[in-house]
């Protein structure tokens, strides 16, 4: 399974997993499971609409999916999903 | 230490939830950037033109507007830099009235980065950390390092590894760790926030970003009592993250609301490198959607950032004030940076060149009128970004040491292309 880096914010909710698998196809899929696995994490991901929040880039492996396909990326058995908070410029 | 009663909370910009004024940047619960909240009629009781006017001349007499709870124990001297009237620019770009907010000269590492971070660092001491980082495009860096090694705090800098020079001495300097990433400087900023809270550090623009952001808006501040207390028509600002502009915007409107300025009509202006000016482009295509740039290219490195984290509210304060934005070409960047420097006597950096490339295409274009006034933003010093100018700025010409040569080589040549 794919696996997926928690960034602290939402530590809370995995038991303070920093890393954790979630099964899926696409990116959707899998904060579709991880949702199942940890309740209301996708709620703080994606908004009511189910996009990715403007605040919160998801990259799989270093590529943002911003550039790649959105919700619609691929994902295989040995990638690796970071969900990382935007921040500051310097 | 005793809390002011001025400095209240963090807050979300998004959904308005408060947090405890800890080492915390983003809510748990949207991922909006927290920002830090105010008591304003308490500070409106404390703050009138006159304290202000007695304090020192630093961006510290502004204190009671700024996110600590003492005294700040780091950059007392930052911030309160000229204010200067470019008449001669003016004419050549075309507008009645020029002003240059010159950080060039801020200390001590002659950028706008000093102001963020005798914030940030000020902050960091009193929630007690002992090391304390940064992702950075090279000035943020050079500031970290300095005020750190002064403070006493060791210090780590990450920076993307083909940065130039004189950022990448500027650091090296003052005995920081530097550590130089293979990557853009989106990637370095990935990994800090990565890192960020896993080692207990202090990383200024990321765990302490909502302290550490709120130092820009001394140069707002400072521009508005500069020029006799009133806010000026337009500013013209560089973006990268786009926090500069958000944060100046919020500084005329703190000055209004304390009632330390007239309600005048204002605008801000941002520019960009076209390299890589997701804010631009976004604004240009009448949308707050920030389309990132995956691999930016510019000589504008220190303006670099593909993934703004603030280009949204960027956008807003644009659209709300009735501002816009422009993005110039290397080329246009060079000819931004010699005009400062031959009709105001100012070197800049490549963000300089920026935001006077710019300013000229926005007079040009009516954005900002031809009979108005305006305050250009210049963010840093031209001696940190010399690989931009080489041999694009002409060379000394060589003679041997005796009058005849400089008759015949100099004097003579110079006198007849004068008379032509």
């Amino acid at each position: 399974m794919p696996s997926v880096r928690i960034p602290t914010p939402l530590r809370k909710l995995t038991g303070d997993l920093e890393v954790v698998q979630a099964a899926g196809a696409t990116i959707s899929e899998v904060l579709q499971s991880l949702d199942q696995a940890f309740p209301g994490l996708k709620e703080r991901i994606c908004d009511d609409q189910g996009q990715v929040r403007r605040f919160v880039n998801v990259f799989v492996n270093d590529e943002d999916i911003r550039f790649l396909e959105e919700g619609a990326t691929p994902v295989k058995e040995t990638d690796e999903i970071s969900i990382v908070p935007a921040i500051a410029g310097g | 230490m005793e809390p002011t009663p001025f400095f209240s909370n963090l807050k979300c910009r998004e959904c308005g939830r408060l947090y405890p004024k800890q080492a915390i940047h983003v809510c748990d619960f949207d991922f909006g950037p927290l920002e830090a909240a105010y008591d304003y009629a308490a500070i409106g009781r404390s703050l009138t033109k006159k304290t202000i006017e007695s304090r020192p001349h630093s961006m510290w007499r502004y204190r009671e507007l700024l996110p600590i709870d003492g005294e700040p124990t780091v950059g007392a001297q930052v911030g309160f830099t000229p204010l200067v009237k470019a008449d001669r620019l003016a004419k050549v770009l075309g507008i009645r009235e020029l002003w240059i907010k010159n950080d060039t000269v801020n200390y001590p590492t002659l950028s706008f980065k000093d102001r963020v971070v005798s914030v940030a660092l000020s902050r960091a001491r009193e929630l007690g950390f002992e090391v304390v980082a940064c992702a950075s495009t090279g000035n943020l860096a050079n500031s970290v390092a300095a005020n750190a090694a002064a403070a006493g705090l060791k210090s780590y800098v990450l920076i993307p590894a083909d940065l130039e020079q004189g950022k990448i001495l500027g650091s090296l300097v003052y005995g920081t760790q530097v550590i130089g990433i293979n990557g853009a400087y989106d990637q370095v900023n990935r990994l800090c926030s990565e890192i960020a809270g896993k080692y207990g550090w202090g990383f200024v623009n990321v765990n302490l970003r909502p302290y550490y952001a709120e130092g820009s808006k001394t140069m707002g501040f400072e521009i508005c009592e500069q020029l006799g207390w009133r806010i000026p028509q337009h500013t013209v600002i560089p973006m990268a993250s786009g926090s500069l502009l958000t944060k100046i915007h919020k500084s005329y409107k703190e000055f209004i609301q304390l009632g330390l300025v007239e309600d005048t009509k204002f605008s801000v202006h941002g520019t960009q490198a076209t390299g890589c000016a997701p804010i631009s482009h976004a604004i240009k295509r009448g949308t707050d959607i920030v389309k990132p740039v995956p691999k930016p290219e510019t000589i504008v490195k220190s303006l670099a950032i593909g993934t703004p984290a603030d280009g949204y509210y960027a956008i807003h304060s644009m659209k709300q004030t009735g501002g816009s934005a422009e993005d110039v070409s290397d080329e246009e960047v060079v000819e931004g940076i010699r005009l400062l420097a031959e009709y105001a006597g100012i070197f800049a950096e490549t963000a300089g060149g920026v935001t006077v490339a710019g300013a000229k295409k926005l007079i040009a274009s009516g954005h900002i009128g031809a009979n108005d006034s305006a305050v250009l933003c210049i963010t840093g010093h031209g001696l940190k970004t010399q690989e931009a100018i080489v041999g694009k700025v002409g060379a000394p010409r060589i003679i041997a040491p005796n009058i005849r040569e400089f008759e015949e080589k100099i004097y003579a040549p110079d006198a007849a292309a004068a008379a032509l």
